[in-house]
């Protein structure tokens, strides 16, 4: 099938504002979208510029902006798209560096401020920290995030807040917060509080439409404020 | 651990209160009571009675009503702080430079304290003809 590739371009060095380029390919209906940018950039303009890793959907490098929905590119088919024209664009609110290329930098600051870590100063048993079953399954969604910044730039209140820490840090914060093993809760707790913190979220839910893991990312973010005002109150 | 920061804003910030989770809980616990303070409100002012109908007496002997003033303070205090605070998370959103940001809100908080003094010394300042003369 003949398909319309649209990809918002920006070069830092020529162009004062973002542009669309279109592109007009030969597709298959199970190609990703991730090879419709390769064949872009491999046979007409090698200036085209993306992060891509994997190409299995597991690094989170591919996230962009694909006909207004924020998806992984290796993980989204053309049959997916039900059209022929497919708009490309790079994740909002964070700053463009060329083409799809986006900043990462405050993202990760925001990752890093809720200690993704497990913190535990008691002295190591013998062997292994045991959990139960059940004790692992409460925070087993918040592990599969691969940090794609899928759902943080689908936030409006991320678009235009400047210092809202984001659903992806919330998520990562309630994988440890839940953990049976973890003593960091007055850290992380302290790290969700301020102003640009867990209360900003107005549960507009692009989070959970946006996550290309499926990730329930509303309700954890519901279930870490439930237990911040538990701990509290 | 010490606060390491530019300016106030970024320590007020980052300094760790409660005060954000007590304002989150506020507009949640107000809400549902302005839900049935408002609907009470319209029930008795545009249904009971034809709004067009509302005269200085009408109003007059509402007032005389200790019952009156209390409903009437609270819907007042609570849609004044919860609008107030509803404002305050779009400033914070939409004004970005430090200097114009504080001086909005400062100047949303002055309107807002003007307007609760106003209306409380108007709901306790009744009987209005002893007053006004
Ligand atoms: C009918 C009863 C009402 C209910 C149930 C209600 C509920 C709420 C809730 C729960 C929020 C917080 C939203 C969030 O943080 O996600 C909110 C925000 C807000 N409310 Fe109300 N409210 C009511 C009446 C009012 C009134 C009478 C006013 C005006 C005086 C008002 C003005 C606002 C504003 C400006 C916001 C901020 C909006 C935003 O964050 O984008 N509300 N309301
Ligand atoms: S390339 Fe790794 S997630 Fe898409």
């Amino acid at each position: 099938m003949r398909v319309t590739l649209k990809v918002l371009r920006y070069n830092p060095e020529a162009d004062r504002a973002p542009h669309w380029e279109s592109y007009q390919l030969e597709a298959e209906p199970t190609d990703r979208v991730l090879d419709l940018l390769h064949n872009v950039k491999w046979d007409t303009d090698g200036t085209l510029t993306f992060r891509r890793s994997c190409g299995h959907g597991i690094c989170g490098s591919c996230a962009m902006m694909i006909n207004g929905v924020n998806r992984l590119a290796c993980k989204t088919l053309v049959q997916n798209l039900d059209t022929d024209t497919i708009t490309v664009e790079p994740i909002r609110g964070l700053p463009v560096e060329k083409d799809l290329v986006v900043d990462m930098a405050p993202f990760f600051q925001a990752f890093k401020a809720v200690k993704p870590y497990l913190i535990n100063d008691d002295p190591p048993p013998e062997r292994e920290r045991l959990q139960s079953p059940e004790e692992r399954a409460v925070f087993d969604e918040g592990t599969k995030c691969i940090l794609c910044a899928a759902c943080t730039t689908s936030c409006p209140v991320f678009w235009v807040n400047g210092t809202y820490i984001g659903p992806s840090a919330i998520v990562n914060a309630h994988r440890f917060i839940f953990d049976s093993r973890d003593k960091g809760n007055g850290e992380r707790f302290k790290a969700l509080s301020g102003g640009g913190g867990i209360w900003r979220c107005r549960t507009a839910y692009n989070c959970t439409e946006a996550c290309p893991r499926d990730i329930p990312v509303t309700e954890l973010i519901e279930e870490v404020k439930r237990a911040i005002m538990v701990n509290y109150v | 651990m010490a606060i390491k920061t530019r300016n106030f804003n970024v320590a007020r910030q980052q300094a760790s209160t409660n005060i954000e989770l007590i304002w989150w809980v506020f507009m949640r616990v107000s809400g549902v009571l302005l839900v049935f303070l408002v609907l009470g409100h319209i029930y008795m002012n545009n249904i009971l009675i034809s709004n067009t109908s509302i005269d200085f007496d009408y109003v007059a002997s509402r007032f005389s009503q200790p019952l009156y003033k209390v409903y009437d303070l609270v819907m007042l205090v609570l849609a004044m702080l919860h609008g107030t605070n509803g404002l305050r998370y779009i400033i914070d959103d939409y004004v970005h430079h430090d200097g114009w940001r504080n001086i909005v809100k400062y100047a949303l908080y002055f309107v807002v304290a003007v307007l609760i003094t106003t209306g409380t010394m108007l709901l306790f300042s009744f009987p209005f003809n002893k007053v006004g003369g």
